[in-house]
C-alpha cells in the first residue's frame, strides 16, 4: 500500500530530469510549457478523483477552473483608488488585504492582495460546486454528464457576455503572486526554473494528498460507492454525501488550478471556459485510466506540453475528441495499465479486446 | 420484548398491492424467517425495512425508535445490516477490504483528516483491519482475505458478504436467501454459522426458499401470500397451517 512513495520519489525524480535536460540543451523555454502543464495536471488529478474513484462524470470543469482564474483576475486588477474614502475600502487596505501597485503608465493601482483574492476564489468555487454538486450529483450516467455540460457552458456563456470580466478578450495585466517570499508566481523568465518546481511541487502534493485519501476510510468508502452503491448504503455510508465531497474537492483542485494559471499568465481568456476545454480533461484522465492518478498525471504531463507547444496545430481540439472515441472504443480502462501487454498481445493474437464497461 | 415491530405497513407499486396491512415483530435474540412464494412481497417488505424504499403506510419501530422513511445508510448506523439476494461485493477489491468496508460505523476518519494520513487515522486503519480479520477467523475464511471477492466461488461469496454486514456489529441482521445457490452441505454450514450468529446477540430476520433450514433454525415464521400476512407462528404450527399449505401446494393438499 506504502509503494506510492517510491512512486513519488520517481516522479519528482523525473521532473527533475526535464528540468535538468533543459539546462543541458539550453532549451529552458520549453519549462513555461511545462509549468502551465503542471497547473492544468493540478485540475486533472482532482477530476481524476471524482471520475476515476467516486464514479461521477463531469464535463464542466472548465468552468471552475475560470471561476478561480477569473475571480482571482478581477479582483487582483479592479482598481479600487476611486473608493479610498470609503470606510470598508479603508479598514480593507488597513488590514492589508488590498495592496498599492503601479500601473503600466506610473499611476497607483489600490487592487486586492492576490493572497486575498486567492482565498475568495476558492471560496467561490466550493461554494458553486456545493451549489450545483447537491442536485446534481442525484443524477447518474448520461444525464449527469448533460448536467455538467451545461453548467459548463452557462459559466462560459457568462465570461463571454460580462463586459467587467473582459467580454470577450478576458482579463489581462494580472500582477505576478508572491506567494512565499522567494516565490513569486509569474511568466518573468528570470523566475522560470523557480516558477516549474514550484508548480510541480504543488501537483505532487497534490498527488500525495489524495493518494492518501485513496486508502484511507473515506476512500474506500468512494471505491465501495462507485463498486455497489446500494450496497454502500447498506453499510452506513451516506452516499450523497460523498460524492459531494468529492466533486467539490475537485471543483476546489481546479480552481486552485485557474488562479495560480492566471497569475502565470498574467490573465484569462474564455476560450479557458470552453466546453472543449472540459472534454480535454476528461479525455486525459480516460487515457490515463479513469482510476488512475499516476496514469492520469503522465498522460497531463505528456499531452498538455504537446498541445501547448503547438504540436496539433489547429487539430488541437480534434485530437482530443479523437483520443476520447478511441479510447472508449478501444481501451476503456486507459492505457496507463498493467495488463496492457497481455491486452496487446491478445490483439496481435487476432482476439478483439474484451468488453469491460464501466 | 420486540426488537423489531412493524405495524400495518403497505407498499403500491402502481397497480400492484406488493405489501398490505403487514403487521408483525421480531422478538430481541430470535431467529424469525420470513416465507412465501415468488412475488409475495418478501424483498419489498426486507427494502422497506431497510429503507431502500418509503412505506406508503403504517410504521416500523426498531430498538423502540420509529424508522420508516429514514435514508438506508442512516437505518445502517441505528443498527440494522442486510445482506442482497443477489450478491453484491465490492469489485476490485479483496474480500478483506469488503469486510474493513463493513467496519465504516465503527470508524470516524474523514476526508481531510484522510489526505492528511494523521496518526489517529493511521492506528484506526490497523484497528479496522485488525477486527476485520477477526471476523474472517470467526466465519473461518482468513485464507481468502487477499483474494479479489468477486473472483470467488458463490459460497465463498455468501460468506465474505455474511461477514461484512456482521462486521457493522448489527443488533439486526437481514438476510436475503443466505442459501440461495448454494449446494447442500455449504446450506448445511450457512445453517450452523446463522445459529453461531444468534450466540453473538444478533437478532436474525431472513428470507429463505430453503424449507429444510428455515424450518430447522427458526424460531418464528411469518408467511406472507399476495403482500398479506397469512401467517406467523412457531415453525412447527406452521407446517401444520392449512391456509400455509393451500398456498404453497394448492387446495386439493390443504384438505387431506
Amino acid at each position: 500500500m506504502r509503494t506510492s512513495y517510491t512512486q513519488v520519489f520517481g516522479f519528482t525524480a523525473l521532473i527533475v530530469a526535464i528540468q535538468i535536460l533543459t539546462m543541458v540543451t539550453n532549451s529552458s523555454y520549453h519549462l513555461t510549457q511545462l509549468t502551465m502543464t503542471a497547473y492544468y495536471s493540478l485540475l486533472i488529478i482532482g477530476l481524476c478523483m471524482l471520475i476515476g474513484y467516486a464514479g461521477q462524470i463531469s464535463l464542466g470543469h472548465a468552468g471552475f477552473f475560470c471561476i478561480g482564474g477569473y475571480v482571482t483576475a478581477f479582483f487582483t486588477t479592479h482598481d479600487l483608488s476611486s473608493h479610498k474614502a470609503n470606510p470598508v475600502i479603508a479598514l480593507l487596505a488597513k488590514a492589508g488585504i488590498l495592496i498599492v501597485r503601479p500601473d503600466l503608465y506610473g499611476g497607483d493601482l489600490l487592487t486586492v492582495h492576490p493572497w486575498a483574492a486567492c482565498v475568495v476564489a476558492m471560496l467561490t468555487a466550493l461554494g458553486v460546486a456545493w451549489f450545483v454538486g447537491g442536485p446534481v450529483l442525484k443524477l447518474k450516467g448520461h444525464y449527469l454528464a448533460m448536467a455538467t455540460l451545461g453548467f459548463g457552458t452557462i459559466v462560459y456563456r457568462i465570461v463571454l457576455g460580462t463586459t467587467f470580466l473582459g467580454a470577450a478578450d478576458g482579463i489581462s495585466d494580472v500582477p505576478p503572486f508572491r506567494v512565499l517570499p522567494g516565490i513569486e508566481i509569474s511568466g518573468n523568465a528570470s523566475v522560470r526554473v523557480i516558477n516549474y518546481y514550484f508548480a510541480w511541487g504543488l501537483v505532487t502534493a497534490g498527488v500525495l494528498l489524495l493518494l492518501n485519501l485513496i486508502h484511507s476510510r473515506a476512500g474506500r468508502a468512494l471505491a465501495a460507492i462507485h463498486g455497489a452503491e446500494d450496497a454502500a448504503d447498506a453499510m452506513g455510508i451516506p452516499t450523497a454525501r460523498y460524492k459531494l465531497n468529492t466533486f467539490v474537492l475537485s471543483a476546489v483542485f481546479a480552481a486552485l488550478a485557474g488562479v495560480l494559471l492566471t497569475h502565470y499568465n498574467g490573465g484569462i481568456g474564455p476560450s479557458e471556459a470552453s466546453v472543449m476545454k472540459s472534454v480535454r480533461y476528461v479525455a486525459i484522465v480516460a487515457i490515463g485510466g479513469m482510476a488512475n492518478l499516476w496514469g492520469s498525471l503522465f498522460m497531463s504531463l505528456i499531452l498538455n506540453y504537446l498541445s501547448l507547444r503547438g504540436y496539433f496545430g489547429t487539430y488541437d481540439d480534434a485530437v482530443f475528441g479523437c483520443i476520447l472515441i478511441l479510447i472508449m472504443l478501444f481501451a476503456p480502462e486507459g492505457l496507463i495499465r498493467r495488463s496492457i501487454l497481455r491486452d496487446l498481445r491478445r490483439l496481435v493474437s487476432g482476439g478483439g479486446v474484451e468488453e469491460t464497461g464501466s | 420484548m420486540s426488537l423489531l415491530s412493524v405495524r400495518d405497513l403497505s407498499k403500491r407499486f402502481g397497480g400492484l398491492q406488493a405489501v398490505e396491512n403487514v403487521s408483525f415483530i421480531v422478538p430481541h435474540g430470535a431467529i424469525k424467517a420470513l416465507i412465501g412464494p415468488n412475488g409475495a412481497g418478501k424483498t419489498t417488505l426486507f427494502n422497506l425495512i431497510s429503507g431502500v424504499l418509503r412505506p406508503d403506510s403504517g410504521s416500523i419501530t426498531f430498538d423502540g425508535r420509529i424508522v420508516q422513511g429514514l435514508r438506508p445508510h442512516q437505518i445502517a448506523a441505528r443498527g440494522i445490516a442486510r445482506t442482497f439476494q443477489h450478491i453484491r461485493l465490492f469489485p476490485k477489491m479483496t474480500a478483506l477490504e469488503n469486510i474493513m468496508i463493513g467496519r465504516y460505523l465503527h470508524s470516524r476518519a474523514g476526508f481531510i483528516s484522510g489526505m492528511l494520513n494523521l496518526p489517529f487515522t493511521r492506528r484506526e486503519q490497523k484497528t479496522v483491519a485488525a477486527k476485520s480479520r477477526e471476523m474472517m477467523e470467526f466465519l473461518g475464511i482468513t485464507d481468502l482475505a487477499d483474494a479479489e471477492a468477486t473472483s470467488l466461488a458463490y459460497g465463498q461469496q455468501r460468506i465474505v458478504e455474511l461477514g461484512r454486514a456482521l462486521a457493522c456489529e448489527p443488533k439486526l441482521l437481514l438476510l436475503d436467501e443466505p442459501a440461495a445457490g448454494l449446494n447442500m452441505r455449504e446450506t448445511v454450514e450457512m445453517c450452523a454459522l446463522i445459529g453461531r450468529i444468534r450466540g453473538l446477540g444478533i437478532t436474525v430476520f431472513l428470507v429463505e426458499h430453503d424449507m429444510s433450514l428455515v424450518m430447522n433454525i427458526s424460531d418464528e415464521v411469518l408467511v406472507l401470500s399476495y403482500g398479506q400476512k397469512i401467517a406467523d407462528d412457531k415453525p412447527l404450527a406452521i407446517q401444520k397451517n392449512t391456509e400455509v399449505i393451500k398456498v404453497y401446494l394448492g387446495e386439493d393438499n390443504a384438505a387431506n
